[in-house]
């Protein structure tokens, strides 16, 4: 069938309402578009400047070549907008660290999934790379190896900026007060002394929360930590603290029974966080956590966000009691991307309903999204990307797309499809299964 | 016999000079250590072991000492020494010696090559690796063959080092050895500790199977992963190159298989694809047993060869699908004759792995004239014997070609009548001790595969069970013990291609590797955990992009 003689397009007219164009992307950003393809028109319209980056990506997306070679583009109408505001990938760059590239390399695969926040777990037990201004014997002390696996001050920002061009917001993540191993060397007297008996046993566990010390340490670190990311997000953890250093320490059981806490160690975690929430709320910055600060009854503000996480009970009732008690929560537990199995795993991904909890529509409304994380424990540059796309797309299009949208015999064939645009992009993804790309990865 | 013996004099020689220098020793048969180490310091560097914990697989006897030796790259030769089979004129040593003198010192490139003597160090200085082939029959222009020699003898003193070898493979297994023995110190300066090691491996079909079927290997994976195979001890490809979903093998005598069956014109490997492959891969020890896996598992076939496949039935009518080759036509016959010869001189080996796994009844079942003959031939309603018939004739033809035959264990489940030298490839989880037990039980070679199926892959240190596996953990006599020749690593390509080939691959084959190669005593997994984070970092600094076994960093990380 011969096609109606191809008209030649030479312009993408891109319309902006409200350009911000040194702005930076936010939970309250627009990134609506509409895209108008038609005879010798193409219009891209957005209110703001992120959603015409959302929608040159569509279009580069509707651009096809024909066996003759031309580039050609479908008559087209799209109207487009996300379904939730947060859509986050995490990448842990402490257990393994990543070099830049490979940071600049997921931004841009983000971009083309649409992904609008890089979650920066940057640091936790085994190393400490980032090197702080204010405290440089952290990542001196703590990092694998402090000259070349850091990330300097000028690292951080070319990972903001190239994340803020592609409409992504960096929302860095300093877990406290447990997952601070590499915290210690550089820090003496931050983490808490473990005893065996009554001495000191040479271990150490969590921060220390019964010095003042620690928490003149927490205001000058989160100070510098809010002026170096932009975003008015951190992530503060409060995950998977071990109450068992704490309590075998003669002084913090003392602490324990001043304060009136009994043995319930929660009230000191509790006690830890509330704290440190009130710093960062005082140095502008908005919070977000990991559930077991939820879960614990540790008393929060009413703007954080709880990151909801844990396999121990079903998710979604977890989803129902945090939105239940006001706070927006954001859900990563069927997105553990890190946790590969034999198949098409990404199917498991895609059917998650994150909305498919018990509760009010007001409580619904309190899940502005989710994050798939890639935890570092086995991942490296060596598989970053192979383990990370195209199962990740399966997300992106969850948090993306419309709830009605869950076709998998459809998503199969517009994935694999995706998957092939990624290799040609020369990004290294992995297939989904049986089948081939025009163009492979050479290897 | 004789070349061992001469071995076994220049050992003594050795041993008289060397046993007055060393100091302290240090004794790994494998056995573990007396004391206990210490647990592994999951995420520190690995620079801070001793010199045993960078082998990887782990030699038979190795013997190290605390007195170092310096290596000057400018003035470090690998070479024949007096006495060898080989010389100059082994052009798989040559090539040898210029890639072992590249990863051991190429990293280093960037350092101006100076006169300065060297400098700091008292260590005296290492000068030569000499090499010395013993057979008469070198093993140089030839192919490498299950009972090729690959044992060897190194000892490592000054000035000169010697690797002692029957045959040109066991001088690849000691150069990998002894680039595995040599290290940087914290100034840069290249050392290597006096040793000796006597090794060879414990079975002698170590393979990786690959398969270029469900996802096409651009021959560039394939080379990369010889390096990687051959940095590991395998001395087995077992390239399951066609299946149903591809036929990417570019047949000379029937070139519409490739060009109907292919993905596409690009997917598909030229004769000179796979020469280059046989070629790459012989210089480095290592066989190329290609797969031609029949009767199921051959929908490709039946796009470029007409009435190949049975065509199945609904009731009186063809359905227009397709099942396993069609066991009934002389026209089958015919065709595989002609094929496998062409199969049997392209590829080398003395053996071609033949499949007869997965085969599905149901398409046969189905149809009129398989039935008739069914009939004919008095099977009754017992379709293994129509498979037996077709794997029969298969044999027949590919024994008359002088090739010795690798088969999948269903082959010999459904009882077809086997060659005495036909090695049975076991391969389904469920019970497979009593599997070895019934193969090796009848007479015949087995190659264990079930617990080793790489593809199937899971959340963690994984690596420790494929470690863990023990082979000869089967009922048998020792006679029976001895058919089972090894094993391998299996890597099906439905969700592998090369984007994830070599993380998905390595360092997980790795344990595979040693569980073929070293003792079976070699089996404490704190020590292979250690052994086995340096081998990766090795791996890394030489090109191969292998995953992490857990928590920590390398010096050199990927590019």
């Amino acid at each position: 069938e011969n096609p109606p003689q191809a008209l030649p397009c030479t312009q993408l007219l891109v319309f902006v309402a409200t350009p911000d164009c040194d702005g930076f992307p936010n939970l309250d950003s627009k990134e609506s578009y509409n895209l108008s393809v038609s005879e010798g028109s193409l219009l891209l319209s957005a209110d703001a400047v992120w959603g015409a980056l959302r929608g040159l990506e569509t279009f580069s997306q509707l651009v096809g070549r024909d066996q003759n070679g031309t580039y050609y583009i479908n008559k087209t109408e799209i109207v487009d907008f996300p379904r939730f505001p947060h859509r986050g990938l995490l990448l842990d760059t402490s257990r393994h660290y990543l070099p830049l590239r490979a940071i600049l390399e997921t931004l841009d695969v983000m971009a083309y999934n649409k992904f609008n926040v890089f979650h920066w777990h940057i640091v936790d037990d085994p190393s400490f790379p980032y090197e702080s201004s204010t405290f440089p014997e952290l990542s001196k002390q703590g990092a694998f190896n402090a000259m070349s696996h850091v990330y300097t001050a000028g690292d951080v920002q070319a990972v903001i900026e190239y994340a803020r061009l592609r409409g992504i917001r960096v929302i860095a993540e300093f877990d406290t007060p447990g997952h601070t191993l590499s915290w210690g060397p550089g820090a003496p007297g931050l983490l808490t002394p473990c005893y065996s008996g009554k001495h000191p046993s040479g271990t150490y566990g969590p921060i220390n929360p019964i010095l003042n010390s620690t928490y003149q340490f927490v205001t000058s670190l989160f100070q510098e930590v809010s002026s170096v990311f932009p975003d008015f997000f951190l992530h503060l953890g409060g995950d998977e603290v071990d109450f068992t250093c704490w309590k075998s320490n003669p002084e913090i059981r003392a602490f324990m029974k001043q304060m009136g806490f009994g043995e319930d160690y929660r009230k000191l975690e509790s006690f830890y966080i509330q704290r440190l929430l009130d710093i960062v709320s005082s140095l502008g910055k908005g919070s977000i956590l990991w559930q077991e600060v939820f879960d614990n009854g540790v008393k929060l503000r009413p703007d954080s966000i709880i990151h909801v996480w844990k396999t121990s009970k079903p998710y979604m009732e977890e989803m129902a009691d945090v939105t239940k008690a006001g706070y927006q929560a954001l859900l990563s537990t069927p997105w553990y991307l890190n946790r590969i199995s034999y198949g098409q795993d990404w199917m498991a991904a895609y059917r998650v309903e994150p909305l498919k909890f018990k509760g009010s529509a007001k409580q619904k409304d309190l899940v502005i999204g989710g994050e798939a994380c890639m935890w570092g424990e086995y991942v490296d540059i060596t598989n970053l990307t192979p383990r990370l796309w195209p199962r990740a797309g399966a997300v992106a299009e969850r948090l993306w797309s419309n709830a009605s949208v869950r076709n998998l015999q459809d998503a199969y064939v517009r994935l694999a499809a995706f998957r092939c645009q990624l290799l040609g992009r020369g990004v290294q993804a992995q297939p989904l299964y049986v089948g081939y790309c025009e163009n492979e990865f050479s290897g | 016999a004789m070349g061992r013996t001469m071995g076994l004099a220049g050992l003594l020689m050795g041993l008289f000079l060397v046993s007055a220098v060393l100091v302290s020793t240090s004794l790994r048969h494998g056995a573990p250590r007396a004391e206990p180490g210490p647990k592994p310091a999951e995420w520190e560097d690995a620079s801070g072991a001793g010199p045993e914990d960078s082998l990887w697989p782990l030699p038979q006897w190795v013997r190290t000492s605390r007195r170092q030796l310096q290596l000057a790259p400018d003035r470090f030769q690998l070479l024949h020494g007096a006495g060898s089979s080989a010389g100059p004129a082994c052009g798989l040593l040559q090539d040898a010696f210029r890639r072992y003198y590249e990863l051991m010192f190429g990293q280093s490139r960037w350092r101006k090559r100076s006169r300065r003597p060297l400098g700091g160090r008292a260590e005296p200085e290492l000068l030569q690796l000499q090499v010395v082939i013993e057979s008469q029959h070198s093993g140089c222009h030839s192919y490498p063959h299950l009972g090729s020699s690959e044992a060897y003898h190194l000892t490592v003193t000054e000035p000169v080092a010697i690797l002692k070898a029957d045959e040109v493979w066991g001088a690849l297994r000691g150069l990998e050895t002894f680039s595995q023995l040599v290290h940087e110190d914290d100034y840069g300066s290249f050392l290597v500790n006096e040793s000796e090691i006597d090794d060879f491996p414990r079975f002698a079909h170590r393979g990786i199977l690959l398969d270029s079927s469900r996802h096409y290997l651009p021959v560039k994976s394939i080379l990369t992963n010889l390096d990687a195979m051959a940095f590991n001890k395998f001395n087995v490809l077992h390239w399951h190159i066609v299946d149903d979903q591809s036929f990417p093998y570019q047949s000379i005598y029937f070139p519409e298989l490739s060009d109907k069956g292919a993905y596409s014109y690009n997917h598909v490997y030229t004769p000179s694809d796979v020469h280059l492959v046989i070629e790459y891969a012989r210089l480095r020890g290592i066989r190329v047993i290609p797969e031609f896996d029949t009767p199921g598992h051959t929908q490709s076939w039946g796009k470029g060869q007409k009435d190949l496949l049975t065509p199945c039935y609904n009731e009186e009518q063809p359905t227009g699908s397709f099942g396993p080759v069609n066991p009934i036509l002389n026209t089958t016959y015919d065709f595989m004759t002609k094929f496998f010869k062409e199969i049997s001189s392209v590829f080398p080996d003395a053996y071609i792995h033949l499949g007869g796994d997965e085969v599905n009844f149901d398409c046969w079942k189905s149809n009129p004239n398989v039935k008739e003959f069914m009939k004919k031939q008095g099977f009754g309603i017992d379709y293994a014997k129509l498979e037996s018939y077709y794997i029969q004739n298969i044999l027949d033809i590919v024994s008359s070609y002088n090739k010795g035959y690798m088969v999948w264990q269903e082959v010999f489940d459904n009882k077809a009548q086997l060659k005495p030298d036909t090695v049975v490839q076991v391969w389904i989880e469920n019970n497979y001790a009593h599997e070895l037990s019934s193969v090796t039980g009848a007479g015949f070679t087995a190659i264990l595969a079930a617990p080793w199926y790489l593809d199937y892959i899971s959340y963690g240190q994984d690596w420790k069970k494929y470690y863990s596996v023990e082979p000869l953990n089967f009922l048998g006599s020792e006679k029976q013990k001895k058919l089972l020749i090894g094993g391998e690593a299996c890597l099906w390509g439905e969700f592998v291609d090369a984007t994830n080939l070599t993380p998905r691959l390595w360092p997980r084959a790795s344990a595979v590797g040693e569980r073929l190669w070293s003792s079976s005593n070699v089996t404490d997994l704190e020590d292979a955990y250690k052994r086995l984070t340096i081998h990766r970092c090795r791996m890394l600094r030489r090109g191969i992009s292998a995953e992490p076994v857990f928590v920590g960093y390398c010096a050199h990380e990927a590019r």
